[in-house]
């Protein structure tokens, strides 16, 4: 398959089409780039939902059921899941695609045809994603999906590249992943829209939940209110009726048993107001720039170090540096100065 | 440029609980670098051929003990073309217990390898390595 045949392909909705522009785009092959080129004009439209959380907290599983509740309202589904691969070898273990299984026998998310999975190595780079897992989500975008699920890494706590690229981020926790403090921590808890506390068939899931609630309220005017407020007032506040007339997207907390399905159709609406807002509150928009902003500088200090690459000899500049006959911050001035002003 | 990641999809098919050998070959063609991608217990032909061409796989291994390859494997095949796939530009592999006389049936039924309990693993990366730049037409013909 030629690039021409990839891009038409893409836009005629054929799979192997779709299936090689990602190998094109991942693997940096020639011709990648103007794949990306010849369908940018027909990315945006779709809905970028992001899954993030802890190893093991059940972020395939409910990605699965996620993806048959959304086939259900009519969705065609892409997936893109990334699985860290090791920064020795090379070689990665994509083990999510084996969690997925609907509940429903006769509607098989394997062979569905409005389901695309694709397993993704991180390729040894730390923040969640793979480098083009960005670029993977756009040619999925152009094929002419609805909804698009990127599965992280099982991150930790500073793992927070998925705000790149998804317009919604789901956080997903599980009861004993830590207390008050663990959950003020900076890092993948400050960039969620909603949280989900999986497995909440597992004691300690109240004071999770709590501890959440307690966290996303915490909002200078919040506390300001609280403090006027005397213990009668609890109920009052516990049931959200004090705080309701906030104007700001409050991420919902929802508690699921993925691997039963309860709370997934719950969580779904939620996935989807949360778009809505985003669309009406000018969100959506405010996020894609700033991405926008993020990839194309990213993209011209790419082209910058190639170019670098070709018209400097390497070796001896970092001999002379090392040799300590020149400064680093010397020859990078020299060699700006030469890229920019001598043609 | 980055050279081109070779990627495997692993899989047991039909009912045939026996994934320790499948497993531990996951777990060393990882460490030869490759991206391997293992698809779990009792999968459908149907299933193995669409993660085969989604994943635009460039290995499929299917690993049997059961003693249903005579059907399996070609329905597997099958299923890989119906879905837009070419598996003469894969490596397709089979593995488990597979009497001597099914080995070249299944050849001829479009089978590029089959690897019996025993085989040292080395060999099987080696084999992958070596017959993959061999496959015409194939994104990794050299």
């Amino acid at each position: 398959m030629n690039v021409d045949e990839i891009v038409n392909g893409i836009f005629s909705k054929n799979r192997r089409a779709l299936a090689r522009a990602i190998t094109y785009v991942e693997n940096e092959l020639p011709g990648s780039k103007e794949i990306l080129k010849a369908i940018h004009s027909r990315t945006g439209r779709a809905h970028v939902i992001g899954l993030t959380g802890f190893p093991g907290v059940g972020k395939s599983t409910i990605m699965s059921k996620l993806t048959e509740e959304f086939r259900k309202r009519g969705k065609m589904v892409g997936i893109v899941a990334v699985d860290p691969g090791s920064p020795f070898t090379g070689g990665a273990l994509l083990g999510d695609r084996l969690r997925m299984e609907g509940f429903d026998a006769n509607k098989q998310l394997w062979v569905d045809p409005g389901v695309f999975f694709r397993s993704m190595s991180s390729r040894g780079r730390a923040g969640g994603l793979a480098a083009k897992t960005g670029d993977v989500v756009k040619i999925l975008d152009a094929y002419g999906f609805d909804i698009i699920f990127v599965e992280t890494v099982g991150a930790g706590q500073g793992e927070v590249d998925i705000v790149k690229v998804a317009d919604t981020v789901v956080v997903i926790l599980m009861p004993e992943v830590g207390d008050d403090i663990q959950l003020s921590k900076a890092g993948i808890l400050e960039i969620a829209d909603i949280f989900v506390v999986n497995k909440a068939d597992l004691e300690g899931v109240e004071k999770t939940v709590r501890w959440l609630r307690s966290m996303v309220m915490m909002s200078e005017e919040v506390v300001q209110t609280l403090s006027t407020l005397t213990h009668a007032d609890e109920a009052r506040v516990l049931s959200g009726e004090i705080f309701k007339v906030s104007n700001h997207w409050v991420p919902p907390i929802h508690t699921t048993i993925a691997d039963r399905g309860v709370g997934i159709s719950e969580l779904a609406d939620s996935i989807e107001k949360h778009y809505e807002y985003q669309r009406k509150s000018g969100g959506l928009l405010k996020r894609r720039s700033s991405r926008a902003k993020i990839e194309l500088e990213e993209i011209i200090l790419g082209e910058i170090k190639n170019l670098i690459k070709k018209k400097f000899n390497y070796t001896e500049i970092l001999k002379e540096i090392v040799e300590n006959k020149k400064d680093p911050y010397t020859v990078a001035e020299e060699i700006i100065s030469k890229l920019c002003y001598e043609r | 440029m980055e050279e081109k990641k070779i990627r495997v999809v692993l899989a047991k098919v039909g009912l045939d609980g026996h994934d320790r050998g499948v497993k531990v070959l996951a777990r060393f063609l990882r460490d030869a670098g490759f991206e391997v991608i293992y698809t779990g217990l009792h999968r459908t032909p149907q299933e193995v051929a669409r993660a085969a061409v989604d994943e635009d796989a460039d290995v499929v291994g299917i690993s049997l003990h059961s003693g249903a390859h005579m059907t399996l494997v070609p329905k597997t095949i099958q299923y890989i073309k119906e879905y837009g796939g070419k598996p003469e530009e894969m490596l397709i592999l089979v593995g488990g217990i597979i009497p001597n006389d099914d080995i070249p049936k299944l050849k001829e039924l479009g089978v590029d390898e089959i690897f019996i309990p025993g085989t040292p693993i080395s060999t099987i990366i080696e084999y992958i390595r070596e017959n993959l730049k061999k496959k015409k037409g194939s994104i990794n013909e050299r």
